[in-house]
């Protein structure tokens, strides 16, 4: 007779008391939260560690995708004769959808699971216990620029797999199927508001951030000290962010729309 | 201790009796370590060495007892107290824990970028003088992974006095270290708490270096002082737990095999 009670406790209890640690870690975090020149370095250079790890994967991913994209998009238009509104739906899908939430995705994949290992081994190697013997707060050195970096560096990575993605669209399209370049950017131009669809999906980015860094950060920071604890650490990090993305994701586009 | 005026421990434990979850792992211990002196905290693994080690720096808080420093109750220290207490105590955990990102100079550089005001031109000196006093001044720009285990400790020692603290606590400092790297780690200990008149404490258990650097030393043994005096009281002592530890036999009142019931009955079992 326990085994429904274990499968309930697995499936809703322990996530939500994860949800509750989590919460709670990153209420300390922000309690102690301290803005100084050299917190300010700090924070910029894990912007540079987290904002370039990504850049590659971001570039190449965000080409294709527009590539893609435009392909399946194209090719069912052109059947309904709609074939000129294809950089419409191409913009639109991109800006409030696919950006924010695949960079969100990759960043987890790329950055977040590298920060989950680096304060997972400095857990292990005791260099949190260091800083913290030197009188030197652990949350506020490691974590608080952390958190604070995927803020700003998510939603400068959504612009930049926008602008790829709409290189490989004009390339399918103009380059690859002859449309008329004029109409392409055209027609974007005029069903594309600047603020509510581009910069909404900046918005959605820097919350992705948020919630990625605060999951990485969180989850290294969790870790058993040890190779197999860093290494669980690092698979939670991307399965919790994927979901949480997309969930968010959804509830945010309801709002906004 | 024995006879040691309170006034000159740098550092006391009284009655300090702490549990982990069923295990007490330290029953009534009292402690005395004295101001300007090298203290060796030595004991078998797992008797609660680095427990009192994390006592002192306020790490864990005991259930029953006090631990002073100086004038300071550490137990009941929070927050600002407490830093403040632990900017004054330098320590060198186990394998150095540097930090891997940063150089060697900017690992002894951070406390004192951290907690003080000073001119880059000033720390700087302070950092290379910290450095060639553990005589790796040449691998100031070098990073932790390039230099050998035994380097990397040297430079956490370096890390460790970059304060000038008043009390040093070394967890484990020859674990591991080539006989080479174990001679100077003990002459630098000896010569630091000598040229800096601080309060040493080492947590060993390496019994054949303790008389080289160690004024006083004690035994911890089933969560109390087995046994405590000058590295020759000890080496004359009858106490069968000092001979134990101090000739390195393998059974005694520490037992060689871990608490189990009687191996007939657990060969027996298997038949069953």
């Amino acid at each position: 007779m326990t085994a429904p009670k274990d499968f309930s406790n697995r499936l809703l209890a322990e996530p939500i008391r994860e949800f509750g640690r989590a919460g709670l870690f990153l209420l300390t975090a922000f309690s102690r939260m301290r803005f100084g020149i050299l917190q300010l370095g700090e924070i910029l250079r894990q912007v540079y560690f987290v904002g370039v790890r990504s850049l590659v994967i971001i570039v190449i991913c965000g080409f294709f995708v527009g590539l893609v994209l435009t392909l399946q998009t194209y090719d069912t238009l052109t059947r309904f004769g709609a074939g000129d509104s294809v950089s419409t739906v191409l913009a639109l899908s991109l800006f409030r959808e696919l950006a924010p939430v695949l960079t969100a995705i990759l960043f987890a994949g790329r950055a977040g699971t590298s920060v989950t290992a680096e304060i997972g081994l400095m857990k292990a190697t005791e260099q949190l216990d260091a800083l913290d013997l030197m009188a030197i707060d652990p949350l506020e050195r490691i974590v608080q620029p952390r958190l604070l970096a995927g803020v700003l560096a998510v939603p400068a990575l959504v612009a930049i797999f926008n602008v790829t993605a709409l290189l490989g669209g004009v390339f399918f399209a103009v380059y690859l199927m002859g449309s008329d370049p004029i109409t392409f950017w055209g027609n974007m131009q005029s069903s594309v508001e600047l603020g509510k669809d581009f910069g909404g999906g900046l918005l959605k980015g820097a919350v992705f951030g948020f919630l990625v860094s605060w999951l990485a950060v969180y989850f290294g920071w969790s870790a058993k000290p040890t190779s197999e604890g860093v290494a669980l650490a690092t698979t939670q990090t991307v399965i919790t962010s994927a979901i949480a993305v997309l969930l968010i994701d959804f509830v945010l586009s309801a709002f906004m729309l | 201790m024995p006879d040691i005026p309170a006034a000159e421990a740098a550092i006391r434990l009284q009655g300090v009796t702490l549990k982990r979850g069923p295990r007490t792992v330290l029953r009534e211990l009292s402690l005395e370590i004295p101001a300007g002196k090298v203290t060796a905290v030595m004991g078998p693994s797992g008797c609660g060495k680095t427990t009192v080690l994390k006592l002192i720096t306020g790490q864990l808080r005991p259930d029953l007892g006090e631990v002073w420093v100086g004038d300071t109750r550490v137990d009941q220290l929070r927050g600002a107290e407490l830093s403040g207490l632990r900017r004054n105590i330098g320590v060198l955990l186990q394998n150095g824990a540097l930090f891997t990102d940063l150089t060697c100079f900017d690992n002894v550089a951070l406390p004192l970028r951290e907690h003080t005001r000073l001119p880059e031109a000033l720390i700087r000196r302070l950092v290379l003088l910290k450095l060639q006093t553990v005589g790796l001044r040449g691998a100031a720009a070098m990073y932790p992974r390039e230099l050998s285990g035994g380097m990397n400790r040297r430079v956490a020692m370096a890390r460790a006095m970059a304060l000038d603290p008043a009390v040093i606590l070394y967890d484990e400092p020859f674990a591991g270290l080539d006989p080479i790297s174990l001679g100077a780690s003990v002459r630098l200990i000896r010569e630091i708490n000598r040229a800096l008149g601080l309060t040493s404490v080492v947590i060993t258990h390496d019994v054949a270096e303790v008389p080289k650097f160690a004024d006083y030393c004690c035994i911890i043994a089933d969560g109390g002082i087995a046994a405590a005096g000058t590295p020759a009281e000890l080496r004359a002592s009858h106490l069968e737990v000092v001979r134990q530890f101090v000739e390195g036999l393998p059974d005694g009142p520490v037992p060689f095999h871990f608490p189990a019931r009687p191996l007939a009955e657990d060969l027996l079992a298997l038949d069953a």
